[in-house]
């Protein structure tokens, strides 16, 4: 997290709605640890990465689905061996779960 | 701004690096709820929706943090960790993230390879102190990278602040000097230090094993010492034999069996 609040410090000061997605689980190769962290704006600037680039496009679209209230602050999972998976795999063969809510706490 | 004060508390102390944990409900009810552990003393902000649970996570975060563990635990909604307690109860899901200070890496001796040994630790995270009793040489001009350059022998920088060293933290001499090697091996083997590497070639190796067994060091104790330090991976140029201590320091901290100097024999440039 601490390489995104100089990010998160700015978008806030300009008054934009942030959601954060963070790694709190792996499942075999896992490319980043539990506590890597990645910060979506409403108006969809991005920083930070909780993969090795294979799922971020798919968090994107899951931060900005909590943002306008489409979703509920959640666990959601990326990865090729769990069933309930979204489409989107990651490359190492890995799973991980990201918990992903708005940053209003 | 949006109103965000355990977020603002949570920032400031990391961009501060202080050692803060911040607990996340994320399955059970009131996900998203937030708990913040210092480890001031101060009571934690926010609460998980019971004070128990909260008591109960606070504990444990303290734990987590002190190993700089992050990861999911799960608890009873009043707080129950045992399974008997928690027959037949909703699991609680949190999300322990664990913001502990950087790891420290002490150098004694301002030698040319220290200055590349202080980038390379530089890049892993390290809070590096360059440590030597030579005021000409330890200069902050010479080791601009590292954090702090104390002019000092060993065993008054251990006195001050050896307490403070960690199974996390390391401390690599470089100094091949006797009178400078003796003291700040006995110094970081009276501490909880998770590597203590020491440089040399063979030779220098075996005759300050014989002075550090001449004052008082027992070979039990001395098997904690890597050296000569660094992994086997044909290193010549300081900055090649700054990455093989490093990734010696990270291979030891993985548990993972790769060729150590320390476990050869022969020339080390070979």
């Amino acid at each position: 997290m601490k390489d995104l609040l100089g990010d998160i410090a700015r978008w806030r000061a300009a008054g934009e709605r942030i959601a954060v997605a963070r790694v709190v689980d792996i499942e075999g190769s896992g490319p980043r640890l539990p506590g890597a962290a990645m910060a979506v704006t409403e108006s969809g600037e991005v920083a930070g990465s909780v993969s090795g680039g294979c799922v971020e496009g798919a968090v994107v679209g899951e931060a900005l689905s909590i943002l306008d209230g489409t979703t509920e602050p959640r666990v959601v999972t990326f990865g090729y061996s769990d069933d309930e998976a979204f489409a989107v795999g990651l490359t190492c063969g890995g799973t991980i779960h990201l918990f992903i809510e708005e940053l209003a706490w | 701004m949006s109103d965000a004060p355990i977020f603002d508390r949570y920032a400031a102390l990391i961009e501060a690096e202080e050692p803060v944990a911040l607990a996340t409900v994320i399955d059970g009810p009131h996900v998203g709820a937030k708990l913040l552990v210092t480890t001031d003393g101060a009571d934690p902000i926010g609460s998980l929706g019971h004070p128990e649970l909260d008591r109960v996570v606070g504990r444990d975060a303290l734990a987590e943090l002190e190993a700089a563990r992050s990861g999911v635990r799960s608890y009873g909604p009043e707080g129950q960790t045992t399974p008997e307690d928690l027959v037949d109860q909703p699991t609680i899901r949190v999300f322990v993230e664990s913001h502990a200070p950087p790891p420290q890496m002490w150098i004694f001796g301002a030698v040319d390879f220290t200055a590349a040994l202080a980038r390379v630790a530089k890049v892993l995270g390290y809070r590096v102190t360059v440590c030597d009793a030579r005021e000409v040489f330890a200069t902050k001009r010479r080791f601009p990278m590292a954090d702090a350059v104390r002019v000092t022998w060993p065993t008054p920088m251990f006195d001050e602040l050896g307490a403070d060293l960690t199974p996390r933290d390391a401390v690599c001499i470089l100094t091949h000097d006797p009178k400078f090697d003796v003291p700040a091996v006995q110094g970081a083997l009276a501490t909880r230090v998770g590597y203590i590497g020491v440089m040399g070639s063979r030779k220098t190796h075996a005759k300050r094993m014989e002075r550090l067994a001449d004052v008082g060091l027992t070979s039990e104790q001395l098997d904690r010492l890597l050296s000569p330090i660094g992994l086997d991976i044909g290193a010549r140029t300081p900055e090649e034999t700054a990455v093989s201590i490093c990734a010696e320091i990270i291979a030891r901290r993985t548990g993972k069996m790769v060729p150590s100097l320390k476990d050869s024999t022969g020339p080390i440039h070979s």
